[in-house]
């Protein structure tokens, strides 16, 4: 035990160096695991923003493609599907409810989304969360709009505000809808995914602010009043999306398969799941890239422990023949310089995760706010568990290098005491 | 005043140490060599060993302490030839027996006085058994600083890196007689202090050794002390030396 002790004194004697190399192992400990974290908090915020939909469909385009820009407002639609492909679709018996989905539009740099009052009530997220009001109710009038919360919270928004949605995606549009004002009629609560970044109107809306333009400007001398266009016929002419809930999902590959091969224009139908699935694919490399960078980060750290010991042992052989005058065998020393490193590594692992629970604590609404990730903050995983012990094992063997040494030295020094 | 027999003669009872066509080289060409041919103690005296500097005294102790095993011979140590025995027995023979105390740099500075003199119990089961026969080791640890003259609240302090360096001696001292081991080695324990504290030192320690019932072998290249040994010996008249080629010897 005095053993113990002493070197645990002989560590605290050292206490500037052996913080810093503490310091180093917890950073780079929190990245490992803030890398991790980030990761699977990005795959799941992906992974639950779409739930309870069987079949997305658009026009011809890569799977993912077409999942980034009907579901997650990434990217933009190459071509629309005309409505009455749409009808015709969702005219089909296998299918329960069909909610169309027009994009193109942006209020203050947050996308617009046309649709239909049905969409609150079937679009869903994290496994069979609906979208619910916090105030206000779905659009009723032609020029009503429903924000989701980061609109409201970001612009400021109350129910019965004005807005005025400008033509394309830029945040700041020259070009906008002035003449036809929108009323805030619904702010909705909260949900980690795009919809909180939406502004959402009626079909018909986005119909409205089109009347009067051609080719994406006015067109001159024409100019229909709001009241002119609540008389026009509204009906869309071609949304871009749909997303499509089926009355039993055994349909879902045969009416995937129906819409691929449909006749009167090119049209695709993704399973949401399964394109997510080829997005991971596609993202695993750089998830691999920053996993590798963050593991040699550690193994720098740890680089820089073994630095720091093989330092000290010169200064520290008078403590080793010490040792050895009173008994102590030379594999009581190799053991203390592996002990030390490992105290070493167990301290910087220590730090390394209060560092992170400190960092997710205080970043977490953050990161919510700015990014839409939601990051949990629960108790490593298993899986991270392992990872630790790991590297808590590589801290030990990494001290069997100064150990050796010392090992060496103290057999070599005999009894001469060297200052 | 040198007792050498050039026959191997069969061990007295009385014989603490009794070394036998010893030859040791350290590791490595051209290192420095030490050959014994024949060399015995009686037990419970106090011996100078004299020798200067660079004659093969720290080799010498290397080896009565077993640190070190010679390429052949045999060292009997209290009736145990450590030549039979392995190095992890050896450091478990030198923590049951032996008590050290170097020239200088005796203390682990970080530790606490009281920790640094229990240092060698943690490796010899005896000499804690014999230390904590009457009181707890620690209380065994303060009688013997006090008895070495060590002021208490001193004793009692939490580091040993601020004693002077005759005061780190005096707890050295302690540490080696901590359990009454059989032999107590010193190596010119005495070289860093003036003359006055010398003495009073080494009063001292003969007294606690006399107490112990220990053998004290005590290493120096100062013969003035000489009169208040037992018996003088001189290393170059035990061991054959041949100091590495080319620089100086090791010491």
């Amino acid at each position: 035990m005095i053993v113990l002790r002493l070197a645990l004194q002989s560590l605290r004697n050292r206490w500037l160096t052996a913080t810093l190399t503490v310091f180093a192992i917890a950073v780079s400990i929190t990245l490992l695991l803030g890398v991790e974290k980030v990761r699977t908090g990005a795959r799941q915020s992906f992974a639950d923003t779409i739930s309870g939909t069987d079949l997305i469909i658009g026009a011809r385009s890569g799977n993912i493609q077409l999942l980034l820009y009907s579901v997650f407002r990434i990217g933009n639609a190459t071509n629309n599907i005309t409505w009455p492909s749409y009808q015709d679709i969702a005219a089909r018996p296998e299918i329960a409810w069909v909610v169309p989905l027009s994009l193109g539009d942006s209020h203050r740099s947050f996308r617009v989304l046309g649709t239909t009052p049905e969409y609150f009530q079937h679009y869903k997220y994290r496994q069979s969360h609906g979208l619910a009001f916090r105030a206000g109710a779905p659009f009723a009038d032609l020029f009503d709009a429903v924000i989701g919360a980061d609109v409201a919270a970001a612009l400021g928004y109350k129910v019965g505000d004005p807005i005025v949605v400008a033509h394309g995606l830029g945040s700041v549009s020259f070009i906008e809808h002035d003449d036809k004002p929108f009323r805030v009629s619904g702010i909705l609560e909260k949900t980690g995914t795009p919809v909180d970044r939406t502004v959402h109107v009626s079909l018909e809306a986005i119909e409205a602010i089109h009347v009067d333009w051609q080719s994406g400007g006015r067109i001159p001398g024409q100019s229909a009043s709001a009241d002119e266009v609540r008389r026009m016929d509204l009906k869309p002419k071609a949304i871009t999306a749909a997303l499509i809930g089926l009355k039993s999902k055994l349909a879902t590959f045969r009416l995937q398969r129906a819409i691929n091969e449909y006749r009167a224009e090119p049209l695709s139908a993704i399973l949401p799941g399964a394109a997510l699935q080829e997005l991971w694919g596609l993202v695993g490399t750089a998830e691999t890239a920053l996993k590798a960078v963050s593991a040699m980060v550690v193994a720098t750290a740890l680089l820089g422990m073994v630095t720091m010991i093989l330092t000290t042992l010169n200064e520290r052989r008078r403590e080793m023949a010490i040792l050895r005058s009173v008994g102590a065998r030379p594999r009581t020393v190799l053991g203390l310089l592996i002990a030390e490193a490992g105290v070493l590594t167990l301290a910087g692992t220590g730090l390394g995760i209060i560092l992170l629970y400190a960092a997710l604590l205080i970043l977490q609404p953050y990161v919510d706010t700015n990014y839409g990730l939601h990051l949990p903050i629960e108790p490593p995983r298993p899986g991270e568990l392992a990872t630790l012990g790991a590297i808590i094992v590589a801290g030990c063997v990494a001290g069997f290098l100064p150990a050796l040494r010392a090992y060496r030295l103290s057999l070599a020094d005999g009894m001469t005491v060297r200052t | 005043m040198v007792a050498l027999t050039a026959e191997p003669r069969p061990a007295a009872p009385s014989d603490i140490i009794r070394l036998t066509d010893v030859r040791f080289a350290w590791p490595g060409a051209n290192a420095f060599s030490l050959a014994v041919d024949a060399f015995t103690l009686p037990a419970g005296q106090r011996i100078l060993l004299i020798g200067p500097s660079g004659s093969g005294k720290s080799t010498f102790l290397s080896l009565l302490c077993g640190i070190v095993a010679p390429q052949s011979g045999h060292i009997d140590i209290l009736g145990t030839d450590l030549t039979r025995l392995s190095a992890s027995a050896r450091d478990g023979f030198r923590a049951e027996h032996f008590g050290i105390i170097f020239q200088m740099f005796n203390l682990l500075p970080y530790g606490t006085v009281i920790d640094n003199v229990l240092l060698p119990l943690s490796f010899a089961r005896k000499r804690r058994q014999r230390a904590t026969a009457n009181s707890s080791a620690e209380d065994e640890a303060a009688r013997l600083l006090t008895r070495l003259g060590l002021e208490a609240h001193l004793a009692r302090g939490r580091s040993a890196a601020n004693l002077s360096v005759g005061q780190q001696q005096r707890v050295a001292a302690a540490r080696a007689l901590i359990g009454r081991p059989e032999l107590i080695v010193a190596d010119e324990p005495t070289s860093a202090l003036d003359r006055d504290r010398q003495v009073a030192f080494l009063e001292l320690l003969f007294t606690e050794v006399r107490e112990a019932g220990a053998t004290l072998i005590m290493v120096s290249h100062d013969q003035t002390l000489a009169e208040r040994f037992d018996r003088v010996l001189r290393l170059d008249d035990i061991a054959t030396c041949r100091p590495r080629s080319g620089q100086g010897a090791k010491t």
